[in-house]
């Protein structure tokens, strides 16, 4: 690890030491050394799951590391919960924020602290104390306003307030970025430059470059919930950071399926949602897997929803074999022969109560004369089971009581049942373990072959660049750019989803 | 593999035996447990009513208690469908009371025949289920808020009707309804077991029914599995509607005039029949025999208490702890479903 001028001036405030946390299935942070020093903008940047926001939690105390040592100014620290950390100066900034929407600013900055005489709140104290902390991080607003009512970017910085009122030693921003404009990220950067004049270490997760090279002082890569690299900002560039980021030889995880993509089936034009989705125009051949990559956020998910019915559009044409659909609901998406395999699927694609075989023929109930078909259900649900190897006890089982891939399994059932020819995964391997996945795309493989339309949405590179024929790569809810077989690489995305200019595209 | 796996499928007490009696009673196993819950309590508290008092076990007090409890099983057939969607309708006492009243007006004002007469009564309850549906799926109301609203409405409606009076002279035939019998049987008996199996079927074979489990189970799934759920909503909350204004007619018959205070506080009987029953309040849960089994434990303990000389607010404080044990034992089931998953 390379020093720099501060390790020789200043002693850390923070070092982790061998910070080891495991979850059911994968090493999430591995064996993690890291050291902060005061009035440092430290940058912990790294892909989708490579362990930032967990290493970031265990600091916080939100997560109990399985092995390792934390040390607050050389003093080793003992796990008592956040309540802990930001009592000794850690404070952390959630990309979701944990702030009462009904309550005035005030009120949220003084949340069970607030300032008492006889049991009574002193209204006043608490408002002169709120406005003096929101000057600190730049905001004129009367604190009197309801949390409601400011946009996020405000909401952001009344979190920021209201973490160094615990007098915070060591902010964590995670992510911070995710949802603010040009002017408020500028407005945030000179708040965090502020913060650390006073000595404040700052701490700041972000994958997006131009960021990292804007603020930080010092940058750590993770991979694979390693760190793999921390350097100063001097030493990096942006081909460098990528390379580091992405670092791994690609693994033949995933079978390659074999595809013939045939002619167009699916042509969407001028897509666009307003604030979400702008101008996205892609197609789907037959029996051809096509990818969407980017960062969480860049409106993925978004645009296979408005596809499919599920939010409405602005404007744009969705064409199915030339001929353009007119889709208001979900059920005009299915009738036509579209399917969204949600990223959710709990939340969103299963009726966790119901039973297997009644969540497979959810979408084309057999009915004759009015009444269901429930031999005819019962023999669709089996031989679903068996084609698709979903493993239950019985077709009647709450669906909640399977496996997270066989739960997948039974969403992907449905929509064969609806004999969908374009379907779309989204995350499909989210929470299923390896073997599972393995299987899941095989099956998405094996879908395609017999000439369906895929379009697979991934956070994971390396799942799409074995998958598909073509990546797409989305950005702030545009598609800005298509990649073919030949021009896969994860730099490539990796430039195209985070706007990196240093990496050319031919 | 492939052979162990289709056993392990269909390997399934009464999946072979074509039209055994599983196939006739709810397949969700755990709705069975906490009917059987029920049941059981059913059971053991006739069973001890009927060493207590001599009179309990007699055909006529069983006919009695049939036809006290009609109504409100009626009514709560629908509020089943209510609340395997997550929703819940209040306005099932004073909607049966506008519509039980509209109906006899209908009798006494226009002439209508009763058979006429209860039909219209039934449409009556069916347009305020209707209003409700749409201030729910369209006005996007909690059903608790559009419900809530719809009680004081019809209420008010109906003492501005009749001036919160009576409204006497129907004619004798209309009795028949509520107080008939076909062979000694009572005719509220008979409606109740038609309406009962229809109920039945229209929850466990119709797309209706089985949409009905899908929204309270997951409506945005539901949603995106295609099913138009406002439409399934409206359709659920007319359901109810007629049901209430059927019972309405009904309760009508039983006293032979129209009453515009019948009903106050029905709601609660209806609803606390269905929870007893099994129906989960969030929704996805719940089968017409449990609601009819939860009716009827209600409609047997005040008998009991009247037999035993248990004066009514003991009564109601028993139904009260019923009812939290029913809910508790339905939370425990849950619990212990969830854990299994792990």
């Amino acid at each position: 690890m390379p020093s720099t001028s501060m390790e020789t001036e200043q002693s850390p405030i923070i070092r982790l030491r061998k910070i080891t946390r495991r979850f059911p299935g994968v090493t999430a942070v591995a064996e993690v050394d890291l050291d902060i020093y005061p009035g440092e903008v430290h940058v912990v940047a790294g892909e989708n799951g490579a362990g930032k926001s967990t290493l970031m939690k265990i600091l916080y105390q939100v997560e109990r590391p399985d092995a390792g040592q934390i040390y607050l100014n050389g003093e080793p620290l003992s796990f008592h919960g956040p309540h802990y950390a930001r009592a000794l100066g850690i404070a952390m900034v959630h990309q979701e924020f944990a702030l009462a929407p009904h309550l005035s600013v005030a009120e949220n900055l003084f949340l069970g602290r607030e300032p008492l005489r006889f049991g009574f709140i002193r209204r006043r104290r608490e408002l002169a104390e709120a406005r003096h902390l929101l000057e600190q991080v730049g905001l004129n607003l009367d604190p009197r306003r309801l949390v409601a009512s400011l946009s996020v970017a405000e909401q952001q910085l009344v979190e920021i307030a209201r973490a160094i009122s615990f007098n915070a030693r060591v902010l964590i921003l995670d992510e911070p970025t995710a949802t603010l404009t040009e002017q408020e990220i500028a407005r945030l950067f000179e708040v965090i430059r502020q913060l650390t004049a006073q000595g404040v270490a700052v701490l700041y997760i972000s994958h997006r470059l131009d960021e990292i090279f804007q603020i930080a002082d010092r940058v750590t890569v993770m991979r694979d919930g390693r760190v793999v690299a921390t350097l100063p900002r001097a030493e990096l560039s942006e081909q460098k950071l990528v390379q580091l980021m992405v670092g791994r030889a690609i693994t033949n995880l995933y079978p390659r399926p074999e595809t013939h993509p045939g002619p167009v089936l699916l042509r969407v034009e001028g897509l666009s949602r307003r604030g979400l989705l702008h101008d996205c125009s892609f197609e789907v051949h037959a029996g051809e897997i096509l990818g969407l990559a980017g960062l969480i956020g860049a409106g993925r998910s978004e645009l296979a929803r408005a596809v499919c019915g599920a939010d409405p559009i602005d404007s744009g044409r969705i064409l199915l074999d030339g001929q353009e659909l007119h889709i208001r609901r979900p059920a005009d998406a299915i009738r036509a022969g579209l399917a969204y395999v949600t990223e959710d699927r709990k939340r969103e694609g299963l009726a966790l109560d119901l039973g297997v075989d009644q969540n497979i023929t959810l979408a084309s109930l057999p009915v004759r004369l009015g009444l269901l078909l429930l031999r005819r259900e019962r023999s669709v649900a089996l031989h679903a089971c068996q084609r698709l190897n979903i493993r239950t006890p019985s077709v009647r089982r709450k669906v909640r009581l399977l496996s997270g891939g066989n739960q997948q399994k039974v969403v992907v059932a449905r929509w064969l049942e609806t004999q969908a020819r374009v379907i779309f995964f989204d995350e499909p391997a989210r929470g299923i373990d390896v073997g599972a996945k393995a299987e899941m795309f095989a099956l998405i493989g094996r879908l395609a072959s017999e000439g369906r339309a895929i379009v697979l949405i991934s956070s994971y590179l390396p799942e799409l660049l074995n998958m598909c024929d073509r990546i797409a790569v989305m950005r702030e809810g545009r598609i800005v750019g298509t990649l073919s077989r030949g021009q896969f690489s994860e730099e490539r995305i990796i430039a195209l989803a985070t706007g990196a200019s240093e990496v050319t595209i031919p | 593999m492939k052979e162990s796996l289709s056993r392990n499928i269909t390997d399934e007490p009464g999946a072979e035996a074509g039209l055994s009696w599983r196939r006739l009673l709810p397949t969700q196993i755990s709705d069975l447990i906490s009917q059987f819950a029920a049941a059981g309590a059913l059971i053991i508290i006739c069973i001890a009513l009927s060493i207590a008092s001599p009179v309990f076990l007699t055909l006529y007090n069983l006919f009695n208690i049939v036809s006290q409890t009609a109504v409100t099983a009626i009514i709560a057939l629908g509020m089943t469908f209510v609340i395997i969607t997550a929703g819940i309708d209040l306005s099932v006492g004073s909607v049966a009371a506008l519509a039980g009243v509209l109906g006899v007006k209908m009798m006494v004002d226009l002439g209508l025949s009763w058979p006429l007469a209860v039909l219209g009564g039934t449409l009556v309850g069916g347009l305020a289920g209707l209003a409700n549906g749409l201030l729910i799926t369209r006005a996007r109301l909690a059903p608790f808020i559009a419900t809530l609203g719809m009680m004081s409405v019809a209420r008010g409606l109906v003492n501005i009707i009749t001036g919160a009076t009576a409204v006497f002279g129907v004619p004798d035939s209309f009795r028949l309804l509520g107080q008939g019998m076909i062979d000694g049987v009572p005719i509220p008996l008979i409606t109740l077991i038609v309406l009962a199996v229809a109920a039945h079927l229209l929850l466990s074979r119709t797309r209706l029914g089985r949409y009905t489990y899908a929204i309270g189970s997951n409506e945005e799934a539901a949603r995106l599995a295609g099913i138009r759920v406002g439409a399934y909503l409206v359709a659920v909350y007319v359901l109810q509607g007629l049901l209430a204004g059927f019972g309405g007619m009904v309760a009508m018959s039983r006293v032979a005039s129209g009453q515009p205070n019948f009903g106050d506080g029905l709601e609660l009987d209806v609803i606390a029949a269905a929870v007893i029953g099994g129906c989960s309040l969030f929704g996805g849960q719940g089968t017409i025999l449990g609601t009819l089994i939860g009716a009827f434990l209600m409609a047997v303990i005040r008998n009991g208490a009247v037999l035993l000389n248990i004066d009514t607010f003991t009564q109601s404080v028993i139904i009260g702890v019923i009812i939290w044990l029913a809910v508790i034992w339905d939370q425990f089931r849950r619990r212990r479903f969830a854990e299994s998953t792990r």
